[in-house]
């Protein structure tokens, strides 16, 4: 098929939407059908949950890539705590005289007691119930990559031979490639719930044909063009599509309010990373405006298809 | 085989229909309308004129023949270019075929709205032709409302409001009184006088009386007869005299 064969419809799918003329006298202005409106909305507002998980997970899921990509945690794993700490000391300075390194951090003890808290309970005043080691958190230019964890363990053996040095990002990965899983997810719903729409309009669409065939032949006969008679339907079907388009986009609007302030109650890091930020909801706003030409696209091209049956 | 000539409005060469295996309903069909005659097309009920007019309208394609409108072959026509033709006649269904949720006036409107006339445009003339038919009054009043004589008033006003090239009309008196028969006729006289051809399918004889100066093709068990050599001699504008009827 040729693609200009497409140009006079899709011109004349773009006056229809808002053009009125006069058009809209040829058939009943009834609805395609009743529950139209709600069905769009109720489509809407899963696509626009669906897609705030999606770009919310998309999003947290970058912030933690590019958090993590540079940083190595270096553990001195060792039951004496003098030695630990003299090693940890040590290691400390070592990095710093590394070239590459750029920020080298040893982690308090007391940070290292409260991560551990909630499995081990408190360390008493006396002495470590249980050898915890030490943490460093070290980060360095560029992405971590195994050469670069190689050259580090090769310089750290010599004053801590107890050091275990870890890709942060190598901690990760399960819950990257669960993320990843879940944005698959939500990109999948969003298109079922897409094709599940236009199935809706599809079949709208032919029912309206059907009760209104004895009009539409009537308009044939007195020189309508098929593109006059589809404007009807796609004008009628757009009208419903804004309705439910509007409605949908409320519900799922605010759906994704309740769900943010319930994650962000949660107070994780990688949660709160995942907020929308303004073109989040610039694209979520926009989904009611892609189901309505979707629809009246719908309803165009299964019309134009139906009349050319009729002579 | 008839040979098409330039200036004929509607040919038909040799036209067969037949719904599926079933035997013809029009066979070998073959005659021509001439811009500005006056025809009256004949026949007992299920003769086959509304048939014929069917093709006439482009509602129906033939199994077999030719069909030539306004200089153009309708059979082999791309779809896209129907309408025009359509655009071109006036039709008189014998149903009426009004769309039932519209008012007589937006009835009457709607080939000129299909056009693209602007609004502001067709107002006058859909009142004139509605007061012509005596349906002033009913304007606002849907088909459902009106009496049987009514819609075919609407229906003709229908017909005859874009004033078209060719008037097609099915029985368009079947529904009137005769006073209102002869009115209408007298429409569809002045409507030719001014150039448009007019086809009328009809059973009541008494009407052919009325318009002296028309032909009659008279349709018997799908075959066209020619009780006023208009077939054989078909009538030109320039020569009307020697084909007319006494």
């Amino acid at each position: 098929m040729k693609i200009s064969q497409f140009g006079r419809p899709l011109r004349e799918f773009g006056s229809g939407l808002l053009s009125d003329g006069a058009d809209t006298r040829l058939l009943p202005q009834a609805r395609l059908s009743g529950p139209m409106p709600w069905v769009i909305a109720i489509m809407v507002a899963l696509t626009v949950i669906a897609a705030a998980a999606g770009i919310s997970l998309n999003k947290a899921a970058r912030a933690a890539a590019a958090e993590l990509s540079g940083g190595v945690t270096i553990q001195i794993v060792e039951a004496d705590p003098e030695a630990r700490a003299r090693q940890a000391k040590a290691s400390v300075a070592r990095l710093r005289q590394l070239s590459g390194v750029s920020s080298v951090r040893l982690v308090p003890q007391s940070d290292v007691d409260a991560l551990i808290e909630p499995w081990l309970g408190t360390q008493s005043a006396e002495g470590e119930a249980i050898p915890v080691p030490a943490l460093i958190d070290a980060r360095v230019a560029g992405s971590v990559t195994p050469e670069r964890l190689t050259e580090l363990r090769k310089a750290l053996k010599s004053v801590a031979p107890a050091a275990r040095v870890d890709a942060q990002s190598t901690w990760l990965q399960p819950v990257f490639g669960a993320i990843r899983s879940l944005q698959w997810l939500a990109i999948a719903l969003v298109v079922l719930l897409t094709f599940a729409m236009a199935a809706a309009v599809l079949l709208a669409a032919r029912t309206a044909l059907g009760t209104n065939r004895e009009t539409i032949e009537i308009i044939h006969l007195l020189g309508g063009t098929d593109s006059q008679v589809a404007r009807i339907f796609q004008r009628t079907i757009s009208i419903d599509a804004i309705g439910g388009g509007v409605l949908g986009l409320i519900i799922g609007m605010i759906a994704v309010l309740f769900l943010g302030r319930r994650f962000a109650s949660l107070g994780a890091g990688l949660v709160d990373s995942g907020a929308l930020g303004w073109l989040g909801w610039l694209m979520l706003a926009l989904i009611p405006v892609a189901a309505v030409v979707l629809a009246a696209l719908t309803a165009r091209l299964t019309v134009l298809r139906a009349l050319r049956r009729m002579l | 085989m008839t040979k098409f000539s330039d200036g004929e409005i509607v040919q038909f060469d040799n036209v067969g229909l037949r719904f599926g295996a079933d035997r013809e309903v029009l066979s070998d069909v073959s005659f021509t309308l001439y811009p500005g005659g006056f025809y009256f097309l004949t026949g007992a009920s299920g003769a086959g004129k509304t048939s014929l007019l069917k093709l006439l309208y482009l509602s129906q394609r033939p199994s077999r023949g030719m069909i030539r409108m306004f200089g153009t072959d309708s059979i082999t026509v791309r779809r896209e270019r129907l309408p025009d033709f359509r655009r071109r006649m006036g039709v008189v269904f014998q149903d009426f075929r009004l769309v039932p949720h519209l008012s007589a006036f937006d009835n009457v409107a709607l080939p000129l709205r299909i056009a693209g006339i602007a609004e502001r445009d067709l107002g006058q003339p859909v009142r004139d032709m509605l007061e012509w038919v005596e349906l002033g009054d009913r304007m606002d009043a849907p088909p459902a409302t009106l009496s049987g004589g009514e819609q075919q008033r609407v229906a003709i006003a229908r017909a005859v409001i874009g004033r078209p090239a060719i008037l097609v009309a099915d029985e368009p008196t079947g529904n009137v009184d005769p006073e209102m028969a002869v009115k209408l006729l007298g429409l569809f006289e002045a409507l030719n006088r001014r150039g448009t051809t007019v086809l009328v399918a009809t059973h009541d004889l008494h009407l052919l009386k009325k318009v002296p100066d028309s032909m009659i093709m008279r349709l018997d068990k799908g075959r066209l007869a020619d009780p006023t050599g208009v077939l054989r001699y078909p009538p030109r504008r320039a020569s009307p005299a020697p084909q007319r009827r006494p």
